[in-house]
């Protein structure tokens, strides 16, 4: 085990910007790491080796040469999720459709990454187009949960959550379309947070559903997201979507936060997050962060969100619905794999052979009830109504923060389930994004925060904190209050708790 | 309210581009009848006068000064294309035979 790759972030930094330790040293610890699990963790589907040493080496130099550092965060490693495009680097977003793509230029993501020196290592495993919750729906093979290998790392962000758990990153960018990186975040106890809708440009990140995808940043404390948060986040003319205003004061709240003191601030307890499917230990586990709460000083409070209810079906409309229209564009003519061509076959004919062969099940589930739902005849029915329920959701948000200041939640209803278990039945795969999904369909802000672990199964659960939009520095105030709450509690950091993992395990 | 026949997901999978298989059409009008029945619920809250949400931001048009920028180059453009010819995007025949 080394000290540099069980360190956060912001200690990273200190140390290189300090010339304590080089980036490179840092990043070879890193590479080493995941030379050694990464067979049995398979958090990565590209490792940028050379890429990565090369921008560590730019950062010494600056620090060597007495240059200021490009960013707080410069020569500290990240591993990116495989659905931002990077200019040289194969994207895939763990399609076969896109097998050995190589993108022409840079996600507006990477980018900012790349000017903040902050070390890329590689790209992570996902759900196919992030249509998944498990991970399991990677062309490339499944991501294995570092603190029990049998399970699921969450998703679609499973490489990007089980790096962060399996030490081979400390920081990690995500997408959440419904979910994707707030309960990869609660099933492999990291920090996962999806910013307000257009707060982190989308320019380059290959869309899924436009109106829901959203990119944030992983860790495994709340002071290292934040700093994440603040070097990607801001507007970006090359994306229309993207929100012209200064990013909120995240660093500043999480270093607040982290003094305990929760005073005055009003905690809403959502009502509806309870009941059949969620598991008991996880329950126990947010009854006992929602007391930490309170022993910091917030009033707590039981809110009702009455058409939360309808978030899941209104969302599993509205997201293929947008994929379908989206996942169009891989027409085998421009870009991608191409089959069929021979034998006089026309453009259709290749291109529905093409997509055949490079979709997987998932994506075909998604894309044809996509289809079934905006068709005439059915549009109002389905597409039309779950457009409404949308509406219904943001008056929801709106009645329940105009009396507390955030709402709490369980970040999803289970701990990690087992490899396997939920592949052959959608729905109950869907049901994992029960709670991470009103956030999606209003656009605001939430994030998940490890809650310590269930007691039935010895598993990480999380805390889902939600804010009004643009208010992301309280969330962050309460996670980081929160977190060091916690780590009183658990005597340490929960993380430390993953088990060790042998090296060549299987 | 659902109940996704064979034959409907063989129209869906046209409409869709997707030359499924004979066993993905039994495979998927199960599912995909399942995930409609779970979403059909959809339909028992919103009263016609609930206005529709299609984007969580209200958008506006967003516009930049009409200024020429440098996009992709020919090659960059062509480099992850299946098939390339004398320069250009090669495809295979659009119009059917008795065209």
């Amino acid at each position: 085990m080394s000290d540099l790759t069980h360190s956060t972030a912001a200690e990273l930094a200190a140390k290189i910007h300090a010339g304590e330790v080089s980036s490179v040293e840092v990043t070879r610890a890193h590479l080493d790491r995941i030379g050694a699990i990464d067979e049995t963790v398979h958090a990565f589907l590209h490792v940028d080796t050379d890429g990565a040493l090369a921008a560590a080496q730019r950062v010494d130099d600056d620090v060597a040469a007495g240059r200021p550092v490009a960013s707080p965060l410069a020569g500290v490693p990240l591993a990116l999720k495989d659905v931002f495009a990077t200019e040289g680097i194969p994207t895939t977003c763990g399609s076969k459709i896109l097998e050995n793509w190589i993108p022409p230029y840079d996600s507006t993501v990477a980018r900012k990454l790349r000017d903040a020196g902050v070390v890329v290592l590689g790209k992570t495993n996902m759900d196919e187009f992030a249509m998944g919750s498990s991970t399991e729906n990677s062309a490339y093979g499944v991501t294995r949960n570092p603190w029990d290998l049998d399970r699921i790392p969450g998703g679609s962000g499973g490489g990007s959550s089980a790096s962060l758990a399996a030490f081979q990153a400390p920081l990690a960018i995500g997408t959440d379309t419904g979910g994707s990186i707030r309960q990869p975040a609660s099933v492999t106890g990291t920090v996962g947070v999806k910013p307000t809708y257009g707060g982190v440009s989308r320019y380059g990140l290959v869309a899924f559903s436009s109106s829901l995808d959203q990119g944030g940043p992983c860790a495994r404390t709340v002071l290292d997201a934040a700093l994440l948060h603040e070097v990607i986040g801001g507007h970006d003319p090359l994306d229309s979507t993207s929100i012209d205003a200064p990013v909120p004061p995240v660093v500043a709240a999480a270093r607040e936060g982290a003094a305990g003191d929760l005073r005055g601030l009003r905690v809403g307890v959502v009502r509806e997050f309870t009941g059949e499917w969620y598991q008991d230990g996880v329950i126990a586990a947010f009854d006992q962060a929602v007391e930490a709460l309170r022993g910091l000083g917030a009033e707590v409070v039981e809110v009702s969100c009455p058409h939360f209810d309808y978030a899941l079906p209104a969302y599993y409309l509205i997201a293929p619905s947008e994929c379908s229209s989206n996942l169009a564009r891989f027409d085998a003519m421009r870009y991608g794999l191409r089959v069929g061509d021979e034998n006089g076959n026309s453009a259709e004919q290749v291109m529905a052979l093409t997509r055949e062969a490079g979709f997987g099940a998932e994506v075909k589930r998604r894309v044809m009830v996509g289809t079934y739902a905006l068709s005439s005849g059915y549009y109002d029915a389905y597409y039309g109504q779950a457009q409404k329920v949308r509406t219904l959701i943001s008056r929801d948000f709106e009645r329940a923060f105009g009396d507390v200041d955030v709402l709490v939640s369980p970040t999803t209803p289970t701990t990690a389930f087992r490899i396997g278990e939920r592949v052959d039945d959608p729905v109950a795969m869907y049901r994992a994004d029960l709670c991470t999904i009103p956030a999606n369909l209003a656009g605001t802000p939430a994030m998940s925060v490890p809650a310590g672990l269930s007691d039935d199964d010895g598993l990480p659960v999380g805390l889902q904190v939600m804010a009004p939009a643009l208010q992301e520095q309280r969330m962050y105030k309460v996670a980081a209050a929160y977190e060091a709450a916690r780590d009183k509690a658990w005597g340490g950091p929960l993380i430390n708790r993953v088990p060790e993992l042998e090296v060549a395990a299987r | 309210m659902p109940n996704i026949s064979r034959e409907e997901v063989a129209h869906l999978a046209r409409l869709a581009r997707l030359a499924v298989t004979e066993d993905e059409l039994d495979k998927f009008a199960g599912q995909l009848d399942v995930i409609l029945q779970s979403v059909a619920s959809v339909g028992e809250v919103a009263a016609q006068e609930i206005p529709p949400t299609s984007h969580a931001v209200p958008l506006r048009n967003v516009f930049r000064a009409d200024e020429p920028r440098p996009g992709l180059s020919q090659q960059q453009a062509l480099a992850g294309a299946p098939a390339v010819e004398e320069g250009r995007f090669r495809v295979p025949r659009i119009l059917g035979e008795e065209a």
